[in-house]
């Protein structure tokens, strides 16, 4: 009832609050800053992490940063620790905590854990922003992963098949593109295969009222198993011929790409990684600010009142579901056709699901679902990286980072997301 | 029962801006200019709507037979009915939601189908669903663009004329709908006049509304009704659908009865609600209950300071404190949403966030688990009986144990003993008269009414020692109605203190010795059986019974 309503009521809103405790929070707080106080203040190696922000080859240089990790452990510990204990008191006064604190938190642990982790490294020191420049594109085929589930699930259809998609459209994008060589052919090419893995979700989830996420699961297998039975037939025979699709290459946009830090991540780009930043805009633009996208909103939240003003439901969401097999193909390509320079078997390892934990992260939204990739990104690039600087973590743990962020994020530890009402429910007129 | 019925005709005095023109007027200018059309003191273009007979089968099932039916512009047509007798069934074929089996719909004479409802809104039909046709989350003005938007290049939303023309419908009629209300969060009486809006705004001619008054308030109704008659008056042919006596009287002006998928007969407004109940259920009713002044015991069950958290933390019940007597019914009566089904499951057990106290013989309830209270002698018949009353892939016999299942005489040890089930299953389904092709039928497959007595038959089958009712009649139809009041008075009479939560107000007035009423999860008060209508209306509605009593100008009861 926050919402000033228009009626003659013209009497206060008579709804009383109560207190309704929730200790989830404070208690996730104070543990994080216990492993704070215990690993990073005490378990300070008494050394400095250097951060490089420039590494000479650009047109400005910005001097390294060097923290010590004693000072940065025992002051991040202590801010932890007092956000915890704050989390405290607001949650016995029942009060709501505040919105600051969880990104504060977060941010704090973050730079506290890299300090640490990068002093007590063998080799102390990293370059920023390759780090982050990284995050991004490993980030980008979980975007596009994550807009193809945004354009499934808005429209009400559960995209579990993210990584079929995904996994579809690098295969395709390789022997098609080895085969002809064209870097557009193998992008095509990537984008129909993936339209295929939808268009099989989108026939058995609408037309024939599957249970959506049997069928997600189910294509994911189907693909796996298809394209590593054609990797070690076909590939395996003549890999110059069918598996050695040409690159993009990197268009670095001048003087812009020389800024630190946000030059590499905006204005050194392939044209598949602009194409994602297009594409997170026009999705987001598409369905908030267009026709289409408030039909496919009300689709996916009460598809009878779509259809009982005229709106074809299951053409919506089937063209839709196709759609979004047309954006996770431009990720698939991103794989053969950017980062690796052939296919291999099962070679998106588990990011079409990471794709799907960012579309819940970022609660349906095309901007939630791009941060949340980043985030993702971030910890997957953080894990190679630090497998390579050596720290005395063990790489099986850093592997698992994303993996574990994944999990406290779908668990719902960043406040409640509210999926499209209708989402995975077919629409079947009576 | 006379005096309430007058209280209930609305007047009907046209907006003073409202200007009458005449049936040709300026009505061709109308329906060129849609922009303006439905403007003020306009006329909708007239319009005659006939469906010549109508039949849809549903396999085997006939829905509706043969229907002839004409609305014209400028009357309030009703369709009263039974529910479950086809009259929702005939307006979705109108709409073109169902396709007709046979028969042709003919608007100004000329036959017309329709492939979906886009092509029924296209040809001038608007229509006012049961259950909301809004996207919750959506704001209104998104809403009512919905399928009808005005875009720019590319497709890009220009909600801006969209607002102007709910801004113009609402200021017209005096809706009070703004434009950028989440619809969420607005009142189900509001949603209502979105919805309308909906319809105007596509320049409706004939605007149908399925059982508009379930879910609103008397006042609501009221408005309801003003707004219905405003309409007529500038010419739109409105359907009314409804089994409601009293509204179907207050604003027709020709009514078509329908029972079992068949027009049985066309009646005047004028006629009395028993000579149009007679025509609706195809028997005599009484629409009265008869029961006898209560026979009080002593108070056995009291509820004290009983609130309720939602896990937002919004208080759904606050602070709630009453106690029922042995041999006493109270009814809770408010409108739907304001704190009733927390009442009843807080004390049923089946809610988290509870505080205070309910204790039944002394003992307290609170925080047991719900089998434990059951076992403790508390028969409960929800207020949703298809997914909380029945289980619908179950057996009526099964259904009919569900709550003693586990004890003498259904089971011995770890077995169950199908034969005293099935013994247990014959008796019930003869006292209550449950239509049901044997005890071995799905509880699914039975009809509302059915199921409703399944459940009565179910938690009235042991000796009790309270009995809570939520909606007990709530889509049954009017002879089962009777039926299950009497068993309602019948436990009562036994000595148990029975509490029933209701939102509709004849039959609270029917059954209750005292009436609750809740707003907005608080208690506005607790008043006598026999208090009149239109207090209990502004108590709904949150106003004190003093202040409710004095605003009436009611001749009073004291």
């Amino acid at each position: 009832m926050s919402h000033a309503l228009a009626t003659r009521n013209t009497e206060p809103d008579s709804t009383g609050r109560g207190v309704v405790r929730s200790w989830a929070a404070p208690i996730t707080y104070s543990l994080l800053g216990l492993v704070a106080l215990l690993g990073f203040a005490f378990g300070s190696p008494h050394a400095e992490a250097r951060f490089r922000i420039t590494d000479g080859s650009q047109k400005i240089s910005v001097p390294d940063l060097v923290l010590g990790t004693t000072f940065v452990g025992w002051a991040g510990a202590v801010i932890l620790l007092g956000i915890a204990a704050y989390s405290f008191v607001l949650v016995r006064a029942g009060r709501k905590l505040a919105r600051w604190m969880l990104p504060v938190f977060a941010a704090v642990f973050v730079i506290a854990f890299l300090v640490w982790v990068i002093g007590s490294a063998n080799t102390p020191n990293v370059y920023l922003s390759g780090l982050i420049a990284g995050s991004f594109t490993l980030a980008i085929p979980l975007i596009f992963g994550s807009l193809s589930g945004v354009l499934c699930e808005r429209a009400g259809v559960i995209n579990i098949a993210i990584e079929g998609q995904l996994l579809a459209g690098a295969f395709c994008a390789a022997i098609v593109g080895s085969m002809t060589g064209s870097l557009i052919a193998g992008v095509l090419a990537a984008v129909v295969g993936s339209v295929l893995v939808s268009m099989v979700l989108a026939v058995f989830a609408i037309k024939y009222l599957v249970n959506q996420v049997i069928v997600g699961v189910v294509l994911n297998v189907l693909v796996a198993g298809l394209t590593s039975f054609f990797f070690s037939t076909v590939m395996a025979a003549d890999a110059e011929k069918f598996n050695a699709p040409p690159s993009f290459d990197v268009i670095r946009i001048p003087l812009l790409a020389d800024i630190p830090i946000f030059g590499p991540i905006f204005f050194d780009q392939t044209i598949l990684g602009y194409g994602m930043y297009l594409a997170v805009f026009l999705v987001w633009f598409g369905l908030f600010k267009t026709r289409w996208g408030l039909r496919v909103r009300a689709v996916g939240e009460h598809p009878k009142a779509a259809d009982t003003v005229g709106i074809k439901v299951n053409a919506l969401r089937f063209w839709n579901v196709v759609l979004a097999g047309v954006v996770a193909g431009l990720g698939g390509a991103f794989f053969t056709l950017v980062t690796s320079s052939s296919f291999n078997k099962e070679m998106t390892a588990g990011q079409g699901f990471i794709a799907l934990a960012a579309l819940i992260f970022g609660r349906w939204n095309p901007i939630g679902a791009f941060f949340a990739a980043l985030l993702f990104g971030f910890s997957l690039n953080l894990s190679f990286v630090l497998t390579i600087l050596g720290t005395p973590v063990p790489s099986q743990f850093m592997q698992m980072l994303p993996y574990a962020v994944t999990i406290f994020a779908v668990a719902g530890l960043v406040g409640k997301s509210r999926p499209p009402a209708s989402n995975g429910i077919p629409y079947v007129k009576e | 029962m006379a005096r309430l019925a007058v209280r209930f005709l609305p007047a009907f005095h046209p907006s003073p801006q409202m200007t009458r023109v005449g049936a040709t007027g300026n009505s061709t200018t109308t329906s060129l200019d849609p922009q303006r059309a439905g403007l003020e003191g306009e006329r909708v273009t007239d319009v005659k709507l006939e469906l010549r007979g109508i039949t849809k089968k549903f396999g085997s099932f006939t829905a509706n037979d043969h229907i002839d039916v004409v609305v014209e512009s400028g009357q309030v047509h009703s369709l009263l009915g039974e529910n479950g007798a086809g009259k929702s069934t005939l307006m979705n074929v109108l709409f073109g939601l169902y396709e007709a089996t046979e028969g042709t719909i003919l608007i100004d004479d000329k036959p017309v189908t329709f492939n979906g409802p886009g092509d029924a809104m296209a040809a001038g039909i608007g229509m006012v669903h049961q259950h909301f046709m809004l996207v919750p989350v959506f704001t209104v003005a998104e809403n009512v663009a919905l399928g009808n938007e005005d875009t720019g290049a590319g497709g890009v939303l220009h909600l801006e004329k969209t607002r102007t023309r709910i801004r113009e419908i609402s200021d017209r009629y005096g809706f009070g709908v703004d434009p950028d209300a989440i619809v969420e969060d607005l009142p189900v009486g509001v949603q209502q006049r979105v919805e309308i809006i909906k319809a105007l705004v596509r320049n409706a001619r004939v605007l149908i509304l399925d059982e508009p008054t379930a879910v609103l308030t008397p006042q609501e109704t009221d408005e309801l009704l003003n707004i219905i008659g405003q309409l007529r008056d500038s010419g739109t042919a409105v359907v009314f659908i409804s089994h409601k006596l009293r509204e179907v009287k207050a604003i027709s002006d020709v009514i078509t009865v329908i029972r079992r998928g068949k027009v049985v007969g066309k009646a005047e407004p004028s006629a009395t609600a028993a000579e149009l109940a007679t025509l609706m259920v195809g028997r005599s009713v009484s629409l009265t209950l008869d029961k006898d002044a209560p026979k009080l015991g002593e108070e056995t069950f009291t509820v004290n300071n009983l609130s309720v958290l939602a896990p937002s933390g919004q208080l759904l019940l606050d602070s709630v404190s009453f106690g029922i007597s042995q041999g006493e019914i109270l009814a809770v009566a408010g409108v739907q949403g304001n704190g009733q089904t927390e009442l009843t499951e807080a004390i049923m057990g089946l809610v988290d966030h509870a505080s205070g106290s309910i204790r039944l013989d002394g003992k307290e309830l609170l925080g047991r688990s719900v089998k434990n209270i059951i076992n403790s002698g508390v028969g409960f018949v929800p207020e949703d009986r298809s997914t909380d009353g029945v289980i619908g892939t179950f057996t009526v016999t099964e259904n009919l144990v569900l709550n003693q299942y586990d004890r003498a005489p259904f089971a011995r040890g770890l077995n169950m003993r199908p034969a005293v089930m099935l013994k247990n299953a014959l008796a019930k389904i003869t006292e209550f008269d449950v239509r049901t092709q044997g005890p071995e039928s799905m509880a699914g497959t039975l009809s509302g009414g059915n199921q409703q007595k399944v459940v009565m038959a179910r938690e009235l089958s042991r000796p009790l020692k309270l009995f809570i009712a939520s909606q007990p009649t709530r889509g049954v139809d009017v002879g089962s109605i009777e039926f299950l009041h009497r068993r309602i008075v019948a436990e009562r009479d036994a000595g148990t203190p029975v509490l029933i939560v209701s939102t509709e107000l004849d039959e609270v007035a029917d059954l209750a010795d005292r009436i609750a009423v809740l707003y907005k999860g608080k208690l506005v008060g607790i008043v006598p059986g026999d208090t009149p209508r239109d207090v209990l209306g502004l108590m709904m509605a949150g106003a004190s019974n003093e202040e409710a009593e004095s605003t009436s100008g009611n001749e009073g009861k004291e």
